[in-house]
This record gives structure tokens, sequence and C-alpha cells, in this order.
């Protein structure tokens, strides 16, 4: 059933000496009950612009959008007692401890101040925060201030949570933590939807994923479905020799089902194949008959990677307005935007796009 | 974690929202306290970051001091003595400034995100400004307290009645109360601390100079003496001045409307000021996001 639905939102911005920013171009967004979405997208793909717009803090320039049936627009007081949110960065009073700012939203959600109270001691022992509930937030880590943030979100046990880039930033145990406390929240059929740039992070937490780019959702499905709508396995090899790249390159398109992606100088070649072992074990004959020399060979199941660059083609560029905590701008500036199919002229950037962004879910994870 | 302390509201009692029975004194009710909780934040902030007391402290004893001695011995005021002149002069232009805290606190919430939690928490969308203005007010009363017993010390008198004395303070406090106003909706308009911290400064000391608050405004020269006059701070100085009984018999009170009725003008003054940045700062408020 229907919980949350977004219909054509479109939100401009303005920016002083800049053209206009289209941080949301006709999204839809569909979200059943109980379930978790996850938005995923590069930064600027519009995630934050459509949970401000459906937690009250914007208003879209054309759409509609309603929770619970409740009309976002039109009614932003009645949608905020059953929201919980909690942001992309730590939305928490400094100079307040852990349990004065859990306190403080509990009294601002009317519970009383014996119900808020007994809330926050609650939330402080579930997200074990005893010892640092009485020192002010401002000597805290940056996961403590997440898990303080997310309790904030979930101080009146909301009926959906919205959750903007939950560990954007953390370090990869406070990651992991993280992870652990959506999971069990999760467990117990609240609501969710999140967004991440972190692929690992959708195929991990979410039941299902829009893709989204440029203020549009341009795929849906489960992660499963993603995978498979980019066709099969993938075989890999690595060359010893990359004089032998054309030569490899063509044994890989007669065996694979789609064009070979990866340079024609450089050593690694990725083909899909619908029969990947079939397909490995042949090309391994063929090569093997032509005397080409491999440092590797191997399959491997599309990652959810392949499948937003199948979708996208490209990740965030210098235009995105969008802020970009990951210091990955300056690596992925500039990069040309392959083809949607990635043929031979785009493999290059293809393949170095495909590794920037490896790179950037490691250096998170 | 417990299933109960975490799952989603039982879809029953979800049909029928607390805010459907909302009634008025229900809703009188939540304001208050609403305003009462922000306030009380801002409470815990001045307890918290000493730097802010301390500063509200020494700063008007330092500008008492300063003045009372540095040009105590050079400037003369006809029929009077400077300490007793310049009081009035010194609590206005450390309550004006004392309002600056809510520009720079409501950029500064906006920076840090905290403003997008408060709004979208079901409260009273004037909360935070009542807060932040309330945190204001509570520095000013201190900054007031500090003033004037240094400057009883330093031998300023109040020449006038208990209940005068009483409303020169209650009407420096409201007029720098309504300046905060001002200064959270330019805050919340601006979105960086630190432009709001060096432009006050720009602004507000020309704008507290160039008045009667350290010199009497006949003795500018014309053009400044003529800005002087229909500056809202010497209206304020004039007023406080005369209801201390401060006001130098010797000096002419500068034949303008506002001069002369200097306490009718500060309060219609505030009431202007209260009137437009209230409901603009308010709506503004329900409008801004982070970034």
């Amino acid at each position: 059933m229907t919980f949350i639905e977004a219909r054509g939102l479109s939100k401009t911005y303005s920016p002083r000496g800049a053209g206009p920013v289209h941080a949301l171009d006709g999204l839809d967004l569909v979200v059943p009950r109980g379930t978790v979405t996850a938005l995923l997208g590069p930064n600027g793909a519009g995630k934050t612009t459509t949970v401000k717009v459906l937690t009250t803090l914007i208003r879209p320039d054309h759409g509609t959008a309603t929770i619970d049936g409740i009309d976002v627009i039109a009614h932003p007081d009645r949608i905020r007692p059953i929201i919980g949110v909690s942001g992309q960065y730590a939305a928490v009073d400094e100079n307040l401890t852990g349990f004065e700012n859990l306190d403080m939203v509990g009294r601002l959600y009317h519970l009383g101040a014996r119900q808020s109270r007994a809330r926050a001691r609650e939330l402080i022992s579930l997200f074990d925060l005893e010892e640092a509930q009485n020192r002010p937030v401002k000597g805290f880590s940056g996961g403590m201030r997440r898990r303080i943030d997310l309790a904030g979100a979930l101080v009146t046990r909301p009926k959906v949570l919205f959750l903007d880039e939950p560990t954007t930033g953390l370090d990869p145990r406070s990651r992991l933590g993280m992870w652990d406390i959506i999971t069990t929240l999760v467990g117990q059929g609240t609501t969710v939807l999140l967004t991440t740039q972190y692929l690992e992070e959708a195929d991990r937490l979410a039941d299902s994923i829009s893709v989204i780019d440029d203020g549009k959702v341009i795929a849906e499905g489960t992660a499963d479905e993603l995978k498979a709508s980019i066709g099969g396995q993938r075989v890999e090899i690595n060359l010893v020799d990359p004089a032998d790249a054309p030569v490899a390159f063509e044994i890989l398109r007669r065996f694979g089902s789609s064009e070979p992606t990866g340079s024609l100088e450089g050593r690694e070649l990725t083909v899909n194949a619908v029969d990947a072992p079939v397909a490995l074990q042949s090309i391994l004959a063929e090569f093997g008959a032509r005397d080409i020399r491999l440092f590797d060979a191997g399959m491997r199941r599309p990652t959810l990677d392949d499948v937003f660059l199948k979708l996208t083609g490209h990740m965030a560029t210098e235009e995105d307005q969008d802020q970009d905590h990951q210091g990955g701008k300056a690596g992925r500036a500039g990069r040309k935007k392959p083809g949607k199919e990635s043929g031979k002229t785009a493999t290059g950037a293809d393949s170095g796009t495909n590794m920037a962004n490896k790179d950037e879910v490691g250096a998170a994870s | 974690m417990t299933e109960a302390s975490l799952a989603a509201t039982d879809r029953s009692t979800a049909r029928q929202p607390e805010f459907r029975q909302r009634n008025t004194a229900a809703a009188i009710g939540n304001w208050f306290s609403d305003g009462w909780i922000t306030t009380r934040r801002n409470l815990i902030k001045i307890k918290r970051v000493p730097d802010i007391l301390v500063f509200t402290t020494l700063q008007p004893i330092m500008f008492v001091l300063l003045f009372t001695y540095v040009y105590g011995g050079v400037v003369k005021i006809p029929g009077s003595n400077y300490t007793e002149f310049i009081m009035a002069g010194i609590f206005a232009q450390t309550v004006v400034f004392g309002s600056t805290y809510s520009g720079s606190a409501m950029a500064q919430d906006l920076k840090d995100g905290i403003i997008d939690r408060f709004r979208t928490l079901p409260m009273s969308p004037s909360a935070v400004l009542i807060g932040r203005t309330n945190g204001d007010l509570l520095i000013n009363a201190i900054s007031m307290a500090v003033m004037m017993t240094t400057g009883f010390i330093v031998g300023w008198r109040i020449r006038s009645s208990f209940l005068e004395a009483a409303a020169a303070v209650a009407l420096l406090l409201l007029f720098a109360y309504a300046f905060s106003w001002v200064m959270a909706f330019i805050g919340m308009s601006v979105r960086s601390p630190e432009v709001i911290n060096n432009v006050s400064f720009l602004v507000l000391f020309p704008l507290t100079f160039i008045s009667n608050a350290f010199v009497p405004s006949n003795t500018l020269p014309t053009p400044l003496r003529i800005f002087a006059e229909f500056n809202p701070v010497s209206a304020l100085v004039q007023a406080a001045r005369e209801l201390f009984g401060n006001v130098p018999p010797g000096s002419p009170v500068p034949d303008n409307w506002a001069q002369q009725n200097p306490v009718l003008t500060v309060l219609i003054g505030i009431t202007a000021l209260l009137l437009v940045f209230v409901p603009l700062a308010i709506r503004k408020f329900a409008q801004v996001s982070s970034r």
C-alpha cells in the first residue's frame, strides 16, 4: 500500500551569477508502507531536495506529494507530527548535552516533561550513548552526533523516517554501527526513505531503489532487478601485455553478450555474458590457442556501480550545485559523458569513472 | 532495541492524530511551552559558553570606565558632569549591540542545520525566534545591571524617581528587544554569522557614535548634527536621559519633534519595529532551510 507518493515534483533555484538549477525536474516516487526505499544518486541529483519537500522544509514549484494520504504542501502541520527526519549533518545543539537535545525534541513534540525525559533516557540507552548523555554535544565524535541526531528523529516513534545520507562523512566503524541501527528499525516495519550516494548502502538497506539523476527518477526496482537489467554476469580479464588488447577485445566481443569495455591500450577488459562460465571457458581456450598471457581472469556479478553508470553514464559534474562533502569533485570533474551504450569510443572514460566511483565507496566504507 | 520502543505507531491511533483535537487553550499552552523550551536552550548556551557572559559583563564596565576617565576630563557638559551625561549613551549603545546576537545566532543555527530540525517538528513557528530574542533580552538585562552598578561606583546618579528610572531601563530593554527581531530577520536572510558580525559593527558604530550618546549633538558639524538629531539612537538616549533625570540643564534640546518628545518617539519606534519585523521574521523562518 502506498505510503509516500510524489508526482511531478519540480524545483528550480536561481543562484546569483549562475543559470537556473533544476534541483527537481518532474520527480515521481512511490514508497509502499513498511518498506525501505533508497534514493540513489550522485551529489546534486536532487536527493536532498526531495527529502526537504517531503519533510515540509521547502515547497516545490510544481507537483504533488502525500504521506499517508495527507497533502504535504497544503498541510505541513499535519505531516510534522508523523515524520522523523535525520539530515546529512547532525542537526543537534552543540551546547546542549545528548540528553538535553533529546529531551528538548520530545518537549517540542508536546510529549510533556515526564514523557520527554523518559523517552530521552530510553533512546540514550538504545543508542548506546550513556557515557555521552551528560556532556555537551560539542565534544562528541561524528558518529555519536549522528546517533543523537537519529535518536532525535525517533523521539515520537514516527510512522515514516527520512534519512538523508545517514552515513556520509562517518568513519568505517560508525558507518557499520549506523547500518546496524537502521537494519533494526527496518526489521520493525518502519517506513523509511533514505538517500545515499553509496551503492553498497542502498543494496544493503533498501527493499527498493530509485536511481535519481538530474532531478528525475531514471530507474526503479530491487537491487537484483537493477543488476539483472544490465544483463547477466561479467567476465573480466587482465592482460600481461597490453599489445594483445586489440585481439583480446575481439575475442571478448565474440563470446560475450555486449560490447567489451576497458581501454584498448590498457590491460583490463570486461564483457557481459549471459552464461559467464561457458563464455569464460571459451575465452580462455581462445587465449591459450593464441598464446595470449593473462595476469588474471574471472567472473563477477554486476554491482550497483555498474547499474548506476549504465543508467546515468556519469558521476556528478562540475555544474552540480549541491554540496560535495566527499572531496571527490576534483577527481570527477571534467569527465566525459559516455553514451548510454558504452561503445568503443567512450570505454576509456567509462572505466575511469567506474574506478573513481569504487574509490569513493572504498574510502567511505 | 525493543519492538515497542521503535516501531511505528499503531494505525488505529494514527488515524486520529492529536492535532485534530487541538483547541485554542491547548494551542496557547503549546505556544508558551515552545517559547519557554527554546528560551531555555538559549539560557543553557549562556551558561555553557562563558565568553558570552564575560564579554557581556566586561565590555560595559570597560566602556563606563573608559568614557568616564579618558574623556571625562576634557568633555565639558554645561550644567552637568560627563559621567552623568554619558551613562544613557553607554546604556543605549550596549543594549543595541547586545541585540545583534540574535542575528548571528540565527545565521549560525541555519548553518548548523538545527533550524531544519526545528522546522520539521510540530512546534509553533515563532518559538525559535521568541527563544532567541528572549536570550538577548536576558543578556541585555544583565548588562544593564552591571553598567548601572559600575556607574554608581564612578559617580553616576539617578536624579528622578524610582518609577521613572525603571521606565528608562524598560524602554532601553524594549528597544533592544525590538531590534533583536530586526537582527534575527537579517540573520536568516544573510545566512552568515561572520557577515552579520562585521556588518553590524560597521553599521552600529556610526549609528551609535553619530548621535547624542557621547557628546551633545549641537557640538557636531552640521551634516552630522542633522543626522544625529534624527538618529533613532539619539531619541533613545534622550529618552533615557530624561527618565534618569540626567539631561544637562545647560544644553538646549534640539528643536525637532523626536528630540522634544523622545519617550513617545521611542515607544512609536518600538511598536513599528515589532509590527513590521515580528511577522517578517516568522514568515522568513517558515521558509528558510539550511543551504
